[in-house]
Protein backbone atom coordinates (compact mmCIF):
# COMPACT_ATOMS: atom_id res chain seq x y z
CA UNK A 1 0.00 0.00 0.00
CA UNK A 2 1.40 3.37 -0.98
CA UNK A 3 0.19 6.98 -0.90
CA UNK A 4 -1.43 6.87 -4.32
CA UNK A 5 -3.49 3.78 -3.46
CA UNK A 6 -4.29 5.18 -0.05
CA UNK A 7 -5.45 8.51 -1.42
CA UNK A 8 -8.39 6.77 -3.07
CA UNK A 9 -8.91 3.90 -0.70
CA UNK A 10 -9.07 5.89 2.48
CA UNK A 11 -12.46 7.09 1.28
CA UNK A 12 -13.65 3.52 1.06
CA UNK A 13 -12.24 3.04 4.55
CA UNK A 14 -14.15 6.06 5.86
CA UNK A 15 -17.29 4.74 4.20
CA UNK A 16 -16.88 1.29 5.70
CA UNK A 17 -16.65 -0.27 2.24
CA UNK A 18 -13.37 -2.11 2.58
CA UNK A 19 -13.01 -5.73 3.51
CA UNK A 20 -10.87 -6.54 6.53
CA UNK A 21 -7.72 -7.20 4.51
CA UNK A 22 -7.80 -3.95 2.56
CA UNK A 23 -8.82 -1.98 5.64
CA UNK A 24 -5.79 -3.37 7.46
CA UNK A 25 -3.53 -2.41 4.54
CA UNK A 26 -4.82 1.15 4.46
CA UNK A 27 -4.60 1.51 8.22
CA UNK A 28 -1.09 0.11 8.25
CA UNK A 29 -0.03 2.67 5.68
CA UNK A 30 -1.76 5.51 7.49
CA UNK A 31 0.00 4.52 10.71
CA UNK A 32 3.38 5.13 9.08
CA UNK A 33 2.53 8.07 6.84
CA UNK A 34 1.74 11.41 8.51
CA UNK A 35 0.51 12.95 5.25
CA UNK A 36 -2.08 10.23 4.65
CA UNK A 37 -3.03 10.26 8.33
CA UNK A 38 -3.72 13.98 8.01
CA UNK A 39 -5.88 13.35 4.93
CA UNK A 40 -7.83 10.67 6.69
CA UNK A 41 -8.48 12.92 9.65
CA UNK A 42 -9.58 15.84 7.47
CA UNK A 43 -11.99 13.76 5.39
CA UNK A 44 -13.42 12.09 8.48
CA UNK A 45 -14.06 15.50 9.98
CA UNK A 46 -15.66 16.69 6.77
CA UNK A 47 -17.92 13.68 6.64
CA UNK A 48 -18.96 14.23 10.26
CA UNK A 49 -19.75 17.88 9.57
CA UNK A 50 -21.89 16.92 6.60
CA UNK A 51 -23.72 14.33 8.67
CA UNK A 52 -24.38 16.88 11.40
CA UNK A 53 -25.64 19.47 8.95
CA UNK A 54 -28.59 17.16 8.25
CA UNK A 55 -28.65 17.81 4.55
CA UNK A 56 -31.59 15.65 3.66
CA UNK A 57 -34.48 17.67 2.32
CA UNK A 58 -38.05 17.22 3.38
CA UNK A 59 -40.39 16.89 0.45
CA UNK A 60 -42.95 19.69 0.57
CA UNK A 61 -46.39 18.63 1.78
CA UNK A 62 -48.05 19.70 -1.48
CA UNK A 63 -45.72 17.42 -3.44
CA UNK A 64 -46.53 14.50 -1.20
CA UNK A 65 -50.28 15.04 -1.66
CA UNK A 66 -49.84 15.45 -5.41
CA UNK A 67 -48.01 12.15 -5.64
CA UNK A 68 -50.43 10.34 -3.38
CA UNK A 69 -53.29 11.57 -5.52
CA UNK A 70 -51.53 10.51 -8.72
CA UNK A 71 -50.80 7.07 -7.32
CA UNK A 72 -54.46 6.56 -6.49
CA UNK A 73 -55.29 6.67 -10.19
CA UNK A 74 -55.38 3.13 -11.59
CA UNK A 75 -52.04 2.44 -13.19
CA UNK A 76 -53.54 1.56 -16.56
CA UNK A 77 -54.68 5.15 -17.04
CA UNK A 78 -51.21 6.62 -16.71
CA UNK A 79 -49.24 4.04 -18.62
CA UNK A 80 -49.14 5.67 -22.05
CA UNK A 81 -45.38 6.21 -22.51
CA UNK A 82 -44.54 2.87 -21.01
CA UNK A 83 -42.84 1.25 -23.95
CA UNK A 84 -40.32 3.92 -24.87
CA UNK A 85 -39.39 4.73 -21.35
CA UNK A 86 -39.00 1.18 -20.23
CA UNK A 87 -36.95 0.37 -23.28
CA UNK A 88 -34.57 3.21 -22.52
CA UNK A 89 -34.30 2.32 -18.86
CA UNK A 90 -33.61 -1.26 -19.70
CA UNK A 91 -31.10 -0.21 -22.30
CA UNK A 92 -29.17 1.87 -19.85
CA UNK A 93 -29.12 -0.89 -17.25
CA UNK A 94 -28.33 -3.56 -19.76
CA UNK A 95 -25.07 -1.85 -20.53
CA UNK A 96 -23.92 -2.42 -17.01
CA UNK A 97 -25.59 -5.63 -16.06
CA UNK A 98 -25.07 -7.54 -19.27
CA UNK A 99 -28.73 -7.90 -20.08
CA UNK A 100 -30.11 -9.26 -16.84
CA UNK A 101 -33.70 -8.43 -16.14
CA UNK A 102 -33.81 -5.26 -14.11
CA UNK A 103 -35.11 -6.86 -10.97
CA UNK A 104 -32.66 -9.70 -11.12
CA UNK A 105 -29.74 -7.40 -11.65
CA UNK A 106 -30.65 -5.23 -8.73
CA UNK A 107 -31.26 -8.04 -6.34
CA UNK A 108 -28.14 -9.88 -7.42
CA UNK A 109 -26.01 -6.81 -6.99
CA UNK A 110 -27.52 -5.86 -3.70
CA UNK A 111 -27.32 -9.37 -2.41
CA UNK A 112 -23.67 -9.50 -3.38
CA UNK A 113 -21.62 -9.06 -0.28
CA UNK A 114 -21.78 -5.63 1.25
CA UNK A 115 -18.08 -5.81 1.74
CA UNK A 116 -16.39 -4.87 -1.45
CA UNK A 117 -12.88 -5.94 -2.11
CA UNK A 118 -12.06 -2.78 -3.89
CA UNK A 119 -9.87 -2.82 -6.90
CA UNK A 120 -8.35 0.53 -7.41
CA UNK A 121 -8.22 0.48 -11.12
CA UNK A 122 -9.84 -1.89 -13.58
CA UNK A 123 -7.21 -1.18 -16.13
CA UNK A 124 -4.45 -2.25 -13.77
CA UNK A 125 -6.27 -5.49 -13.26
CA UNK A 126 -6.53 -6.05 -16.97
CA UNK A 127 -2.83 -5.35 -17.33
CA UNK A 128 -2.03 -7.84 -14.57
CA UNK A 129 -4.15 -10.41 -16.43
CA UNK A 130 -2.30 -9.67 -19.66
CA UNK A 131 1.01 -10.07 -17.90
CA UNK A 132 0.14 -13.47 -16.54
CA UNK A 133 -1.13 -14.56 -19.96
CA UNK A 134 2.08 -13.38 -21.60
CA UNK A 135 4.08 -15.19 -18.94
CA UNK A 136 2.13 -18.40 -19.53
CA UNK A 137 2.58 -18.08 -23.30
CA UNK A 138 6.30 -17.65 -22.85
CA UNK A 139 6.54 -20.92 -20.96
CA UNK A 140 5.30 -22.93 -23.93
CA UNK A 141 8.03 -24.65 -25.90
CA UNK A 142 9.91 -22.30 -28.18
CA UNK A 143 8.17 -19.16 -26.98
CA UNK A 144 10.42 -18.07 -24.20
CA UNK A 145 12.94 -15.97 -26.06
CA UNK A 146 13.35 -14.30 -29.42
CA UNK A 147 16.98 -13.66 -28.73
CA UNK A 148 18.67 -16.25 -26.59
CA UNK A 149 21.86 -15.26 -24.88
CA UNK A 150 23.21 -14.56 -21.49
CA UNK A 151 25.07 -11.54 -22.83
CA UNK A 152 23.27 -8.34 -21.91
CA UNK A 153 25.12 -6.54 -24.69
CA UNK A 154 23.45 -8.78 -27.22
CA UNK A 155 19.98 -8.53 -25.75
CA UNK A 156 19.85 -4.76 -25.39
CA UNK A 157 20.63 -3.86 -29.01
CA UNK A 158 18.20 -6.52 -30.18
CA UNK A 159 15.32 -4.35 -28.95
CA UNK A 160 16.54 -1.38 -31.01
CA UNK A 161 13.94 -0.35 -33.53
CA UNK A 162 11.40 -2.76 -32.08
CA UNK A 163 10.33 -0.45 -29.28
CA UNK A 164 10.10 3.28 -28.69
CA UNK A 165 12.05 2.84 -25.50
CA UNK A 166 15.41 1.32 -24.67
CA UNK A 167 14.78 -1.19 -21.92
CA UNK A 168 17.49 -1.65 -19.33
CA UNK A 169 19.00 -5.11 -19.76
CA UNK A 170 21.06 -6.20 -16.80
CA UNK A 171 22.82 -9.47 -16.19
CA UNK A 172 22.11 -10.60 -12.67
CA UNK A 173 23.81 -13.99 -12.90
CA UNK A 174 26.21 -13.07 -10.12
CA UNK A 175 23.22 -12.23 -7.93
CA UNK A 176 21.51 -15.54 -8.56
CA UNK A 177 19.25 -14.60 -11.46
CA UNK A 178 20.53 -15.77 -14.82
CA UNK A 179 19.79 -13.68 -17.89
CA UNK A 180 18.69 -16.03 -20.62
CA UNK A 181 17.36 -13.75 -23.31
CA UNK A 182 14.80 -11.30 -24.51
CA UNK A 183 11.52 -11.26 -26.35
CA UNK A 184 9.05 -8.80 -27.78
CA UNK A 185 5.59 -9.08 -26.26
CA UNK A 186 2.36 -7.17 -26.07
CA UNK A 187 0.64 -5.97 -22.93
CA UNK A 188 -2.62 -4.11 -23.17
CA UNK A 189 -2.09 -3.80 -26.91
CA UNK A 190 1.28 -2.10 -26.55
CA UNK A 191 4.64 -3.58 -27.46
CA UNK A 192 6.86 -4.19 -24.46
CA UNK A 193 10.25 -5.74 -23.90
CA UNK A 194 10.35 -8.96 -22.02
CA UNK A 195 13.68 -9.73 -20.45
CA UNK A 196 13.87 -13.34 -19.38
CA UNK A 197 15.71 -14.59 -16.33
CA UNK A 198 16.02 -17.96 -14.72
CA UNK A 199 16.16 -18.70 -11.03
CA UNK A 200 16.91 -22.37 -10.46
CA UNK A 201 14.19 -24.01 -12.60
CA UNK A 202 11.88 -21.01 -12.51
CA UNK A 203 11.44 -18.46 -15.24
CA UNK A 204 11.06 -14.78 -14.46
CA UNK A 205 9.68 -12.53 -17.16
CA UNK A 206 10.53 -8.90 -16.65
CA UNK A 207 8.23 -6.78 -18.80
CA UNK A 208 9.44 -3.28 -19.51
CA UNK A 209 7.39 -0.71 -21.33
CA UNK A 210 6.10 2.80 -21.43
CA UNK A 211 3.84 3.58 -18.49
CA UNK A 212 0.49 1.81 -18.72
CA UNK A 213 -2.51 2.29 -16.49
CA UNK A 214 -2.48 4.26 -13.31
CA UNK A 215 0.73 5.71 -12.03
CA UNK A 216 2.66 3.59 -9.60
CA UNK A 217 4.44 4.94 -6.59
CA UNK A 218 6.86 2.60 -4.96
CA UNK A 219 6.48 -1.11 -5.41
CA UNK A 220 3.23 -2.93 -5.87
CA UNK A 221 2.96 -6.64 -5.30
CA UNK A 222 0.08 -8.79 -6.30
CA UNK A 223 -0.77 -12.38 -7.00
CA UNK A 224 -2.79 -13.28 -10.06
CA UNK A 225 -3.75 -16.87 -10.84
CA UNK A 226 -1.04 -18.06 -8.49
CA UNK A 227 1.71 -16.01 -10.09
CA UNK A 228 3.46 -13.27 -8.23
CA UNK A 229 3.75 -9.91 -9.92
CA UNK A 230 6.01 -7.14 -8.72
CA UNK A 231 5.42 -3.83 -10.36
CA UNK A 232 7.45 -0.69 -10.06
CA UNK A 233 8.66 2.30 -12.03
CA UNK A 234 12.21 3.05 -13.02
CA UNK A 235 13.55 5.84 -15.21
CA UNK A 236 10.13 6.64 -16.63
CA UNK A 237 9.41 3.02 -17.51
CA UNK A 238 6.95 0.61 -15.97
CA UNK A 239 8.42 -2.72 -14.95
CA UNK A 240 6.54 -5.86 -14.08
CA UNK A 241 8.36 -8.95 -12.90
CA UNK A 242 6.23 -12.08 -13.01
CA UNK A 243 7.12 -15.56 -11.92
CA UNK A 244 6.03 -18.56 -9.93
CA UNK A 245 8.87 -18.06 -7.48
CA UNK A 246 7.66 -16.83 -4.14
CA UNK A 247 6.98 -13.18 -3.50
CA UNK A 248 10.03 -12.77 -1.30
CA UNK A 249 12.39 -14.01 -4.00
CA UNK A 250 10.68 -11.92 -6.62
CA UNK A 251 11.13 -8.91 -4.39
CA UNK A 252 14.80 -9.78 -4.03
CA UNK A 253 15.02 -9.92 -7.81
CA UNK A 254 13.47 -6.49 -8.13
CA UNK A 255 15.75 -4.98 -5.53
CA UNK A 256 18.85 -6.46 -7.11
CA UNK A 257 17.74 -5.27 -10.52
CA UNK A 258 17.25 -1.74 -9.21
CA UNK A 259 20.54 -1.79 -7.36
CA UNK A 260 22.42 -3.00 -10.43
CA UNK A 261 20.70 -0.41 -12.60
CA UNK A 262 21.97 2.38 -10.41
CA UNK A 263 25.48 0.93 -10.12
CA UNK A 264 27.59 1.69 -13.16
CA UNK A 265 28.67 -1.75 -14.31
CA UNK A 266 31.99 -2.76 -15.89
CA UNK A 267 30.67 -2.34 -19.39
CA UNK B 1 -54.90 -12.33 -4.41
CA UNK B 2 -58.30 -11.74 -5.99
CA UNK B 3 -59.44 -14.07 -8.73
CA UNK B 4 -58.02 -13.20 -12.13
CA UNK B 5 -59.91 -12.89 -15.39
CA UNK B 6 -62.74 -10.66 -14.24
CA UNK B 7 -62.75 -6.90 -14.42
CA UNK B 8 -63.40 -6.67 -10.71
CA UNK B 9 -60.45 -8.94 -10.03
CA UNK B 10 -58.15 -6.84 -12.21
CA UNK B 11 -59.25 -3.67 -10.50
CA UNK B 12 -58.61 -5.24 -7.12
CA UNK B 13 -55.19 -6.33 -8.30
CA UNK B 14 -54.43 -2.81 -9.42
CA UNK B 15 -55.54 -1.37 -6.12
CA UNK B 16 -53.60 -3.92 -4.20
CA UNK B 17 -50.52 -3.22 -6.27
CA UNK B 18 -50.89 0.55 -5.85
CA UNK B 19 -51.24 0.10 -2.10
CA UNK B 20 -48.18 -2.14 -1.86
CA UNK B 21 -46.26 0.32 -3.98
CA UNK B 22 -47.22 3.27 -1.79
CA UNK B 23 -46.17 1.38 1.32
CA UNK B 24 -42.83 0.48 -0.20
CA UNK B 25 -41.99 3.65 -2.09
CA UNK B 26 -43.43 6.64 -0.24
CA UNK B 27 -41.13 6.29 2.79
CA UNK B 28 -38.30 7.21 0.41
CA UNK B 29 -39.91 10.40 -0.82
CA UNK B 30 -37.50 12.68 1.04
CA UNK B 31 -34.51 10.83 -0.36
CA UNK B 32 -35.85 11.00 -3.88
CA UNK B 33 -36.70 14.68 -3.49
CA UNK B 34 -33.25 15.46 -2.11
CA UNK B 35 -31.45 13.88 -5.03
CA UNK B 36 -33.86 15.61 -7.41
CA UNK B 37 -32.98 18.95 -5.86
CA UNK B 38 -29.33 18.37 -6.61
CA UNK B 39 -29.95 17.09 -10.12
CA UNK B 40 -32.46 19.66 -11.33
CA UNK B 41 -31.98 23.36 -11.65
CA UNK B 42 -34.94 24.60 -9.66
CA UNK B 43 -37.45 23.31 -7.10
CA UNK B 44 -40.40 23.17 -9.50
CA UNK B 45 -38.45 20.96 -11.91
CA UNK B 46 -37.32 18.81 -9.02
CA UNK B 47 -40.92 18.29 -7.89
CA UNK B 48 -42.03 17.39 -11.41
CA UNK B 49 -39.18 14.92 -11.70
CA UNK B 50 -40.08 13.31 -8.38
CA UNK B 51 -43.71 12.92 -9.39
CA UNK B 52 -42.76 11.44 -12.76
CA UNK B 53 -40.36 9.10 -10.99
CA UNK B 54 -43.11 7.75 -8.74
CA UNK B 55 -45.53 7.27 -11.61
CA UNK B 56 -42.94 5.39 -13.64
CA UNK B 57 -41.94 3.32 -10.67
CA UNK B 58 -45.56 2.30 -10.10
CA UNK B 59 -45.88 1.23 -13.72
CA UNK B 60 -42.87 -1.01 -13.37
CA UNK B 61 -43.52 -2.19 -9.87
CA UNK B 62 -44.52 -5.57 -11.33
CA UNK B 63 -41.00 -6.18 -12.55
CA UNK B 64 -39.39 -4.95 -9.35
CA UNK B 65 -37.66 -7.81 -7.53
CA UNK B 66 -34.84 -6.25 -5.62
CA UNK B 67 -34.78 -5.90 -1.87
CA UNK B 68 -33.61 -2.29 -1.99
CA UNK B 69 -36.38 0.11 -2.98
CA UNK B 70 -34.37 3.30 -2.49
CA UNK B 71 -31.68 2.73 -5.14
CA UNK B 72 -34.33 1.49 -7.53
CA UNK B 73 -36.29 4.72 -7.14
CA UNK B 74 -33.18 6.87 -7.38
CA UNK B 75 -32.16 5.11 -10.60
CA UNK B 76 -35.55 5.89 -12.06
CA UNK B 77 -35.33 9.48 -10.88
CA UNK B 78 -31.93 9.84 -12.47
CA UNK B 79 -33.34 8.56 -15.76
CA UNK B 80 -36.22 10.99 -15.54
CA UNK B 81 -33.84 13.89 -14.96
CA UNK B 82 -31.48 12.85 -17.73
CA UNK B 83 -34.38 12.44 -20.14
CA UNK B 84 -35.57 15.91 -19.22
CA UNK B 85 -32.16 17.43 -19.83
CA UNK B 86 -31.88 15.54 -23.11
CA UNK B 87 -35.28 16.88 -24.13
CA UNK B 88 -34.31 20.45 -23.38
CA UNK B 89 -31.06 20.17 -25.23
CA UNK B 90 -27.47 20.49 -24.38
CA UNK B 91 -27.42 24.07 -23.18
CA UNK B 92 -29.09 23.05 -19.97
CA UNK B 93 -27.18 19.98 -18.91
CA UNK B 94 -26.87 19.50 -15.18
CA UNK B 95 -23.16 20.20 -15.42
CA UNK B 96 -23.98 23.83 -16.19
CA UNK B 97 -24.67 24.33 -12.54
CA UNK B 98 -21.03 23.72 -11.87
CA UNK B 99 -19.63 26.29 -14.23
CA UNK B 100 -21.85 29.32 -14.39
CA UNK B 101 -22.46 29.90 -10.71
CA UNK B 102 -26.21 29.70 -11.25
CA UNK B 103 -26.51 27.54 -8.20
CA UNK B 104 -26.07 30.69 -6.19
CA UNK B 105 -28.63 32.57 -8.25
CA UNK B 106 -31.24 29.91 -7.55
CA UNK B 107 -33.85 31.15 -5.08
CA UNK B 108 -32.99 30.14 -1.53
CA UNK B 109 -35.27 27.14 -1.31
CA UNK B 110 -33.03 25.22 1.05
CA UNK B 111 -34.64 24.95 4.40
CA UNK B 112 -33.25 23.33 7.44
CA UNK B 113 -35.95 21.19 9.03
CA UNK B 114 -36.40 22.50 12.57
CA UNK B 115 -32.88 22.66 14.00
CA UNK B 116 -32.55 22.82 17.75
CA UNK B 117 -32.40 26.47 18.91
CA UNK B 118 -28.91 26.63 20.40
CA UNK B 119 -27.17 25.21 17.35
CA UNK B 120 -29.61 26.58 14.83
CA UNK B 121 -27.54 29.50 13.64
CA UNK B 122 -24.31 27.62 13.22
CA UNK B 123 -25.93 24.64 11.59
CA UNK B 124 -27.99 26.77 9.27
CA UNK B 125 -24.83 28.49 8.15
CA UNK B 126 -22.95 25.22 7.72
CA UNK B 127 -25.83 23.53 5.99
CA UNK B 128 -26.34 26.36 3.52
CA UNK B 129 -22.66 26.57 2.75
CA UNK B 130 -22.35 22.84 2.26
CA UNK B 131 -25.42 22.71 0.02
CA UNK B 132 -24.09 25.50 -2.12
CA UNK B 133 -20.69 23.84 -2.43
CA UNK B 134 -22.16 20.43 -3.23
CA UNK B 135 -24.50 21.98 -5.79
CA UNK B 136 -21.50 23.57 -7.49
CA UNK B 137 -19.74 20.22 -8.09
CA UNK B 138 -19.79 18.81 -11.63
CA UNK B 139 -22.64 16.37 -12.12
CA UNK B 140 -20.97 12.94 -11.74
CA UNK B 141 -19.24 14.01 -8.54
CA UNK B 142 -22.28 15.81 -7.23
CA UNK B 143 -24.58 12.85 -7.59
CA UNK B 144 -22.01 10.46 -6.14
CA UNK B 145 -21.49 12.53 -3.01
CA UNK B 146 -25.22 13.19 -2.55
CA UNK B 147 -26.07 9.49 -2.86
CA UNK B 148 -23.28 8.61 -0.44
CA UNK B 149 -23.54 11.31 2.21
CA UNK B 150 -27.21 12.19 2.10
CA UNK B 151 -29.05 9.22 0.60
CA UNK B 152 -26.73 6.89 2.48
CA UNK B 153 -26.30 4.42 -0.37
CA UNK B 154 -23.54 1.83 -0.44
CA UNK B 155 -20.92 1.89 -3.19
CA UNK B 156 -22.65 -1.03 -4.91
CA UNK B 157 -25.95 0.81 -4.89
CA UNK B 158 -24.41 4.03 -6.18
CA UNK B 159 -22.75 2.01 -8.93
CA UNK B 160 -26.13 0.59 -9.92
CA UNK B 161 -27.85 3.93 -9.94
CA UNK B 162 -25.12 5.77 -11.82
CA UNK B 163 -24.44 2.80 -14.08
CA UNK B 164 -20.70 2.73 -13.51
CA UNK B 165 -18.33 0.19 -11.93
CA UNK B 166 -17.77 0.30 -8.18
CA UNK B 167 -14.17 1.37 -8.75
CA UNK B 168 -15.44 4.45 -10.57
CA UNK B 169 -17.75 5.25 -7.68
CA UNK B 170 -14.80 5.10 -5.33
CA UNK B 171 -12.64 7.39 -7.42
CA UNK B 172 -15.52 9.82 -8.01
CA UNK B 173 -16.14 10.04 -4.29
CA UNK B 174 -12.47 10.63 -3.62
CA UNK B 175 -12.46 13.36 -6.24
CA UNK B 176 -15.74 14.84 -5.03
CA UNK B 177 -14.49 15.08 -1.47
CA UNK B 178 -11.21 16.63 -2.58
CA UNK B 179 -13.02 19.26 -4.63
CA UNK B 180 -15.44 19.87 -1.82
CA UNK B 181 -12.65 20.29 0.68
CA UNK B 182 -10.86 22.82 -1.52
CA UNK B 183 -14.06 24.78 -2.09
CA UNK B 184 -14.81 24.60 1.61
CA UNK B 185 -11.42 26.01 2.52
CA UNK B 186 -11.98 28.90 0.13
CA UNK B 187 -15.48 29.51 1.48
CA UNK B 188 -14.22 29.55 5.05
CA UNK B 189 -11.53 32.02 4.12
CA UNK B 190 -14.13 34.25 2.48
CA UNK B 191 -16.42 34.48 5.50
CA UNK B 192 -14.86 36.30 8.47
Amino acid sequence: MNCADTEIMLHALIDGELDAGHARDVEAHVATCPACAEELKAFRAMRATMAEANLKETAPAHLRSRIEAALAVPAARVSAPRQSWFASLRESWKNFFGGFAVGTALSAAVAASLVIAVVRNDQNQQIAGDIVSAHLRSLQAGHLTDVETSDQHTVKPWFNGKLDVAPPVIDLTAQGFTLIGGRLDYINGQPVASIVYRRRKHVINLFVGEPLGAEVHGVKDETVQGFNIRRWREAGLDLWAVSDIDAGELDEFGQKFTAALHTPGPS
Amino acid sequence: MAERGTMAGDANDEHDKARRFRDAALPHLDDVFTLARYLMRNPADAEDAVQECYLRALRHFDSYRGPAMKPWLLAILRNVCNAEFARRGKQETPADLADDGEAEATPPIWQEPQPSPETALLRQQDGDTIRRLVAALPQPFREAIVMREINDLSYTEIAEVAGVPVGTVMSRLARARSMLRSAWTVAEGATP
